[in-house]
Order: C-alpha cells, then sequence, then structure tokens
C-alpha cells in the first residue's frame, strides 16, 4: 500500500512537471500550427537562471526559492516572446519552415548551454524542508513532489482562468477555435502568438527551476529530455487541449512510475507503446477536435 | 553565358559521373586543400573523413526520398541508420557468420522492422507522424541504453573484426572503406532517381501534395507512402552497416533524437526536394563540422574573450544558427541558391515548375 502511495504521489509529481511543459507546448500547437522543438531550451535556461540566483543568494532559504522560480518564469517568457517575435513572425503560416527554425534554435542553444555552462550536471541546494519526507498512509513521500504538484495545479488554475475571464484570453480560445474567422472580425491575432509564446515560456522557465529540484541538478539535456515526453503527453492528450495535457500528463507519469517499479524498469518503452495504442484507437488523441 | 537551370538532364548525369571518376581517383592522388581537408588526400585520416562525407551524403538521400519526394516529416530516421549499424554489429558479435550472410541477415532485420513500424506510423499524418516516429526512434534509444550485454550501452559497440575480410580491417585499408562508400553513394542515388521517375514515386509526390486528390483518382496512397518508407530505411540501415565498419564501431548518439535532427539539418541546409542539394549538403556538413571542431580547439579561439570564445568553441552553435539563417533567407537551401544563380535572379519557367512543386 505505502508503495502504492509513494509511486502515485511521486507520478503526479512527475506529471506536474511534464504538465508544465506540455501546456505550452499545446497552447502553442493549437493557435499556431507550431511544433515548438525550443521550448526545451526555454526550460533549461529557466532552471540556469534559478541557479545562478540561487548561487548568488544562498540556496537555503525560502526567499531564494520563491525568487529563483519568478526570475525561471520571467526568463522563460521572455525569451519565448522574444523568439515568436524575431524568428517565428517571419515564417507566418509556413509550419514546416517554422518547425525546422526551432529545430536549428534547439540544437544551437543547447550547445550555446554547453559551452557557458558545461556539459556535466552541476548539482543545486534547496530549502532542507524539500529534501525532507512526509509520511502519507505509511508512504514516506519527498517533500519537493508536493512543491511540484501544487506549482502545475496553480499554473494549471491561472492559465484557464486567463483563457476564461480575459479579453486575450478569448482571442486565443476563439483562435484556437477557428483563426481565420477571429482575423475576419478584425482583431490582431498576432499579438495573442506573442502572449500565447510567452505563457508557454513561462511554464516552462518555472517548470524548469522545479525539474532542477525534483532531479537535484542542472545541466544543459534536463531541457531535451522532458521534451520528448512533453511531446508524447501532447499527441496523447490531442494536440491543442490544455485539459488533454493535464489528464495525459499525470496518466503517463503514473504509467511510467508504475511500469518502472513493478515492470523492471520498463517505464520508457510503456510510454512509447501507449502512444502506439492510443493513436491506433484514436489517432486524435484523449481531448482532440479534428485530423 | 548558358544558365544552369538549362542544362539538360543528360549533362547534369554526366557532370556527376565525373565527380564520381574524380571522387574514385582521389585515394591515388596527392592533393592538399588546407583549411577544408586535415591532409593530402591519399593520408587515411583525410580519406575517413572523405568516406564520412560521403556517408552523410547517402543519409541526406535517404532521408530525402522521405522527406523532399513524399513529404513524410520524420524525427525516426535515425531508428533504421542505428538498426543497422548495431544490427550488424551484434551479428557479427554474437553468430559466426561472415560479413555478407551478416548483412543480409540484419538486412532482413530491417525490412521486416521497417516494415512494421512503418504501417503504424503512417496511420496518422503529418505532426502527428512526426512524433510517433521520434517515439519509436526514443523507445530503441531506451533500449540501446539498457542493454548493456548487448549494445555495450553507453560505451558503445566495438566491431568484432575476427569476420570480416582483412581488405576491410585497419588504418592502412581505409582507401578500400572509401571506394565502398563512394559505390554505395552512386547505388543509393540511383535507387532514389529510379523511384522518384517511377510509377510508385509519381504516386507518392502527387500524395504528397494532394492526398484526397490521389484517393479520387483510385489510387491507394497508404501502400506508396510506405513503400518510400521502406526504402528509405533500407537505405539509411546501408549507410549504418558502413558506417559501423569505417568508424570501427558505433554509440548510442546513433540513435538519438539528435542525430535525426542533424540529418533533417542536413537535408535543408542543402535545399529540400533536391538531390543534388541533399549530396552537397551532407558534404559540407560533414567538412564544416569537423573543421570547426578543430576550429574551436585551436589557439586562436582560446585566446578570444569568452564572449566571442565560447559560441566559436561550439560546432553545433554556429551549424544550429547557420541553419536558422539559411531556413529564413535562403529558402531551397544550397541548391536553391545556386539554381538562383545560374538563372540570375529571374525565375525561369523551369523553376518556376519546381517551385510550385515544392509548394
Amino acid at each position: 500500500m505505502s508503495t502504492i502511495v509513494l509511486l502515485l504521489i511521486t507520478g503526479l509529481g512527475l506529471g506536474a512537471l511534464y504538465f508544465l511543459v506540455a501546456s505550452g507546448l499545446s497552447l502553442i500547437y493549437g493557435l499556431m500550427g507550431v511544433l515548438n522543438f525550443a521550448h526545451g531550451s526555454f526550460l533549461t535556461l529557466g532552471a540556469f537562471a534559478g541557479w545562478e540566483l540561487a548561487r548568488r543568494l544562498g540556496g537555503e532559504s525560502w526567499v531564494t526559492l520563491i525568487a529563483s522560480l519568478l526570475l525561471g518564469m520571467v526568463v522563460g517568457a521572455i525569451v519565448a516572446a522574444a523568439t515568436e517575435f524575431l524568428l517565428i513572425r517571419r515564417l507566418y503560416n509556413r509550419h514546416i519552415e517554422q518547425v525546422l527554425v526551432t529545430v536549428g534554435l534547439a540544437l544551437a542553444t543547447v550547445a550555446l548551454f554547453d559551452g557557458i555552462w558545461g556539459t556535466d550536471p552541476i548539482y543545486v541546494t534547496a530549502p532542507p524542508w524539500l529534501s525532507q519526507t512526509t509520511e502519507i498512509l505509511g508512504a514516506r513521500v519527498p517533500n519537493d513532489r508536493f512543491l511540484l504538484i501544487a506549482a502545475a495545479v496553480l499554473v494549471l488554475l491561472a492559465i484557464v482562468a486567463f483563457l476564461r475571464f480575459t479579453r486575450f484570453g478569448l482571442v486565443i480560445r476563439a483562435g484556437v477555435e477557428n483563426r481565420s474567422m477571429v482575423t475576419a472580425l478584425g482583431i490582431d491575432v498576432r499579438k495573442a502568438f506573442t502572449v500565447v509564446f510567452a505563457i508557454g515560456g513561462a511554464a516552462a522557465g518555472l517548470g524548469g527551476v522545479l525539474a532542477s529540484h525534483y532531479f537535484g541538478y542542472v545541466s544543459p539535456q534536463l531541457g531535451g529530455s522532458l521534451l520528448i515526453f512533453a511531446f508524447i503527453v501532447t499527441v496523447i492528450g490531442g494536440l491543442g487541449s490544455l485539459a488533454g495535457a493535464a489528464i495525459a500528463s499525470v496518466a503517463v507519469a503514473v504509467l511510467q512510475q508504475f511500469a518502472n517499479y513493478f515492470l523492471g524498469g520498463t517505464g520508457d518503452l510503456m510510454v512509447v507503446l501507449l502512444l502506439a495504442v492510443v493513436l491506433l484507437v484514436r489517432p486524435t488523441g484523449i481531448l482532440g477536435k479534428k485530423a | 553565358m548558358k544558365s544552369l537551370a538549362r542544362l539538360s538532364q543528360r549533362t547534369w548525369w554526366m557532370i556527376g559521373g565525373a565527380f564520381v571518376v574524380l571522387a574514385a581517383l582521389l585515394p591515388l592522388l596527392n592533393i592538399s586543400i588546407p583549411g577544408v581537408l586535415p591532409g593530402a588526400t591519399y593520408t587515411p585520416g583525410t580519406l575517413q573523413l572523405l568516406a564520412l562525407s560521403l556517408l552523410f551524403a547517402c543519409l541526406a538521400l535517404s532521408y530525402h526520398l522521405l522527406f523532399g519526394t513524399a513529404g513524410m516529416l520524420s524525427f525516426g530516421h535515425a531508428l533504421y541508420f542505428a538498426l543497422g549499424a548495431y544490427g550488424l554489429g551484434i551479428v557479427l558479435k554474437q553468430t559466426d557468420l561472415t560479413l555478407i550472410p551478416a548483412l543480409g541477415l540484419t538486412l532482413a532485420i530491417v525490412i521486416v522492422a521497417a516494415y512494421l513500424l512503418g504501417s503504424l506510423s503512417l496511420r496518422v499524418t503529418g505532426i502527428s507522424f512526426a512524433m510517433v516516429t521520434l517515439a519509436f526512434a526514443q523507445a530503441g534509444n531506451v533500449l540501446v541504453r539498457r542493454n548493456p550485454g548487448l549494445t555495450g550501452g553507453e560505451e558503445g559497440l566495438r566491431l568484432d573484426t575476427t569476420h570480416i575480410p582483412d581488405f576491410l580491417v585497419g588504418v592502412v585499408n581505409t582507401r578500400n572503406l572509401y571506394w565502398i562508400s563512394l559505390a554505395l553513394l552512386v547505388i543509393v542515388f540511383v535507387v532514389v532517381a529510379w523511384f522518384e521517375h517511377s510509377r510508385a514515386g509519381h504516386a507518392v509526390t502527387a500524395t504528397r501534395e494532394n492526398e484526397l486528390r490521389v484517393r479520387v483518382l483510385g489510387l491507394r496512397p497508404f501502400g506508396v507512402k510506405l513503400m518510400a518508407f521502406v526504402i528509405a530505411s533500407v537505405l539509411a540501415s546501408l549507410v549504418g552497416m558502413l558506417h559501423l565498419l569505417l568508424q570501427s564501431g558505433t554509440t548510442p548518439r546513433a540513435t538519438s533524437a539528435d542525430f535525426t535532427l542533424t540529418i533533417l539539418v542536413i537535408v535543408v541546409l542543402g535545399g529540400v526536394g533536391s538531390r543534388w542539394g541533399a549530396i552537397v549538403g551532407g558534404i559540407i556538413y560533414t567538412l564544416l563540422d569537423q573543421r570547426l571542431t578543430a576550429l574551436a580547439a585551436s589557439d586562436a579561439i582560446a585566446g578570444l574573450p569568452a564572449i566571442l570564445r565560447i559560441p566559436l568553441s561550439e560546432p553545433l552553435f554556429i551549424l544550429g544558427t547557420l541553419f536558422i539563417l539559411v531556413v529564413l533567407f535562403l529558402p531551397g537551401g544550397i541548391a536553391g541558391a545556386v539554381r538562383r544563380l545560374g538563372t540570375g535572379a529571374q525565375v525561369t519557367p523551369l523553376a518556376r515548375k519546381q517551385l510550385e512543386e515544392a509548394e
């Protein structure tokens, strides 16, 4: 029983991380049709920014942790918005080229991070509470899982509230539904593109700092390894669906944890298998609308 | 001056043939190109690099068949390269087969795998297809890393030379491998050109443009797409096998998503939809990668201030940036630029037709 609880909560924590990456990917794809390969770099940069701040202020205090989380978000948002503004916008409606530009950006930035921070993992320090455990139903659960879950839930609520109650949110929802109609009504949908990229980048940057505490280190490869799972999550959840991304994140991460424990470390393979099954049964994903 | 675009098909084949003859003679000549090649053309080090660039040209051609001709954006092409390399390496290590039967066995495995995975992934199209192929390649990557007993894990797999003919082993015989690489390039080129001009090739190109219309005409796109997928995969696996022989081993990097992205970068640099572009892209990319790595380690770079030194000492940063610039400012890559130069920036009827085909 205690093992199952531990696996479940750890899975939820990992799922929270996947969701932070996948939510941005899914929103961006839904609105613009761009598959953003550079999303992992936003995450890595956020993680490094958080680490640099923690190194200067001393990583053991809660103030530092919150400041580094905020800094990660801001850095992610700025870099993502700049990417959209400088690179993606020039290739309006040419989806393959847009994907290619983000591929180039991902390759170049990972190499740049290698050059600046080195290829070895850098270990991070966190407030002591995070590395302790709490007992729930007999399972000793590391506390950082709770931080991850809380952050992901907050992000989910914030994005949902933003989409539902603001004017920009309305434009974005309408744009996902039918972009040409929004444009025809005289609304400059391109502003919404930048906003969506900024939101996705902020979530990824936040995810980066959290990932550095979950794994215990930062490295230039951090974003890339999470990105592949985030892609899988996005496809399983249905491209463009935020709720789908949330459900699929949890499903994929929990499946991964259970398979790793009970089926001898086959978590990654089971995830790919799940993807294959979902595509065979329902090619549009759980909540995707059309092919 | 007669423009490049107006040269006939036959002239292009003759120019290509002349290049092949020249390339075949290189190991017998003493030509030094400082800054491009590390040494004279008859030295094993240079031949190794040249053979590698020919192999990357083959790989780019096989990806061209997938992406340029059939319009299938795959992020898992590295899987079949790795299947060839690891397959042959494992067969040679675990069985007593000699090279040729081992090649045949590996090829059979690759065909079955490509057929099964291809028919699964082709159930979806577009971005979903890209994701599925990426996921399968990732599964391959995990399998290779998790089974160190069979694949050597992170260390990579060393080539077992006991059952390999002597003329393919050792530094002295690099030029034999170079000639085989050249022959493979010719074979791959002919196969790709033949497929593009076959009925199936035309059907697959039509499917790229408008799948619904092909269906309405009474053709079934799935079969020809699967055929293109399997042919491209088999060609990639052949390159993988030769790569194993040339490098005396293989590493998990061959299975990684980064490796597929590298092939994609090469094809786009050379020019999507152009066979010559893919070859030129593969050769230029390999030489550039090697020279940039040499440059990164040089004293000239070490003396620069950090803000210049760090970006310049990362070959992938330079290549990635170059790639972004090509996508933004040089649509059609190198092949497209050459075509525009040849026609004096004016769009000739032929170029217009090709542009429309590429749209």
